[in-house]
């Protein structure tokens, strides 16, 4: 499965290495864009020490966590959102009739591999937190548990955006609001937000877990909003839960393929 | 090698329950090679669609190669090819070469089975000239024969056509059948065919399945099928006659 992606992908960025000064670019253009939330962070305290009771570091150890998992699956996973075009196109027969799934022949379809700059940005901004925070290391175990945790629930949340376009075919910017949106929403503490938004990102969609509830342990830190302490831990149980129903989600969409008329 | 029992497959359009297919039955057998003709909109891209597991039957059953093809469409596309005239199943942007190259890994073929057998195809369909040459920049004719080799690269003991000569001249024509006879003959790689172009069917196919409305209209011989007309009638005019006869519309 990894050797059939990597020669997926390695195909796809050879064919884009044609053009190495776009590329070079676009790189570049990934790192400075995804660079100008962290600007907007820096603003935000350069007029004040503490934002609901977390320090700049901290927000941006938030910040970083969140970001690094999701720039692996903007690169790896987020390609599947395009299966509306597919559909539209006719084109989703032909991954359809290769012996590989077609999730993964998705994931790998027009892999862009300069969007590494977005995954190097935010991995410097996490290690930046870290080394910034003097972190315990007896609660700094979880950090790579929590990236893991990440991916796999956004991945997850990008499978459930390509499932819901095989009903959703003519509104597939729809989606984009739980995968980007989800991202925009667990780049800063959540306890800036409504209690009601935070129970159901706990809850339902398990975004709190991406980085809020590990990085509060990471951190030492009481939840603001009381959450008891064992679900500091429940972040790979919420994880898998969610990627069987994007699973489950998946199949049925590709049962219920109807393809075009030709 | 494949086998129908009153396969259906129907879609909800606007409310509406249309079948594109129903109640088709019909079994295939090992080294055949099947003409399967019909109207537009018969019914016939829908059938190969659940022959290699892209649709799933709405009733019935359908088995290629003994496999239920939506429950193991990936198990399936090791033995089968699939070529779609209207579409390529190539990388748009790939040079013809990188396609085979990742359909090699895709279908893990070992490298030395793989190099001979690209030797032939490229031999018997004359690819040397454009394997270099992004698959967007080729013509029909050069695309078609660079979609018939990728479906062939793993050897498939079934291959399916859907109007693979649609839009050829005919000299690319006369090619891709000589291509297709040999294959038939020589690897016994049963093959089943949809085509408009009759020709297609006098010189390959021993077999002829006629479809319309959803349902099997006709299935026996060349011969049979020349014989349900008045004689000296082309089989442009015998195929007319079955189309418009079954229509009843």
């Amino acid at each position: 499965m990894v050797s059939t992606y990597a020669r997926l992908a390695w195909t796809w960025t050879r064919a884009a290495a044609a053009y190495p000064g776009s590329f070079v670019l676009m790189i570049v253009l990934g790192f400075v864009t995804t660079a100008l939330d962290v600007a907007v962070i820096l603003v935000v305290f350069a007029n004040t020490t503490t934002l609901v009771g977390f320090s700049r570091d901290e927000v941006l150890f938030l910040y970083g966590a969140a970001s690094v998992s999701f720039a692996i699956c903007d690169m790896f996973v987020s390609n599947i959102d395009r299966v509306s075009q597919h559909i539209k196109a006719g084109t989703l027969d032909t991954f359809l009739i290769r012996p590989v799934s077609a999730w993964l022949q998705l994931c790998a379809d027009r892999f862009n591999a300069n969007r590494i700059g977005r995954v190097l940005q935010a991995v410097l901004v996490l290690g930046y937190a870290v080394a910034a925070l003097e972190l315990d290391w007896r609660r700094a175990w979880i950090i790579p548990v929590m990236v893991i945790t990440g991916i796999v629930i956004f991945a997850a949340l990008w499978t459930l955006a390509g499932a819901a376009q095989f009903v959703l075919t003519d509104a597939p910017e729809l989606v984009n609001a739980f995968t980007y949106g989800g991202h925009q929403l667990t780049q800063y503490p959540l306890s800036i937000y409504a209690r009601d938004l935070v129970r159901s990102v706990t809850y339902v969609l398990p975004l709190a877990f991406v980085n809020w509830q590990p990085g509060l342990y990471a951190l030492g830190r009481d939840d603001p909003l009381g959450t008891p302490e064992f679900m500091r831990f429940l972040g790979p149980a919420a994880a898998l839960a969610l990627a069987l129903a994007a699973a489950l989600a998946w199949r049925q969409g590709i049962r219920h393929y109807r393809s075009t008329g030709s | 090698m494949i086998e129908l029992d009153r396969a259906g497959r129907s879609f909800k359009v606007k409310r509406r329950l249309v079948h594109a297919v129903r109640d088709l039955s019909f079994a295939v057998s090992p080294g055949e090679f099947v003409g399967y003709l019909g109207p537009n909109g018969a019914g016939k891209s829908t059938t190969i669609k659940m022959l290699c597991g892209i649709l799933t039957p709405t009733s019935g059953t359908v088995r290629v190669a003994g496999l239920d093809p939506s429950r193991k469409r990936t198990t399936l596309a090791r033995r089968i090819g699939v070529v779609f005239g209207q579409r390529t199943t190539l990388w748009w942007d790939l040079p013809l070469a990188d396609s085979f190259e990742l359909i090699r890994h895709l279908y893990k073929v070992d490298r030395a089975a793989f190099r001979s057998r690209l030797a032939e195809l490229a031999d018997t369909l004359d690819l040397g000239a454009f394997i270099r040459t992004p698959v967007r920049q080729l013509s029909l004719g050069q695309r078609m024969r660079g979609d018939l080799a990728a479906a062939l690269l793993h050897a498939p003991d079934v291959l399916v056509l859907d109007e693979p000569t649609i839009g050829l001249d005919v000299v690319s024509k006369a090619g891709i059948r000589d291509f297709l006879r040999r294959l038939n003959a020589e690897r016994g790689t049963t093959v089943l065919l949809t085509t408009h172009d009759l020709g297609d069917i006098e010189r390959l196919c021993r077999r002829v399945m006629l479809i319309d409305h959803g349902r099997l209209a006709f299935d026996g011989t060349l011969g049979d099928l020349m014989a349900t007309a008045p004689d000296q009638s082309s089989i442009e005019e015998v195929v007319a006659r079955l189309y418009t006869g079954s229509g009843a519309t």
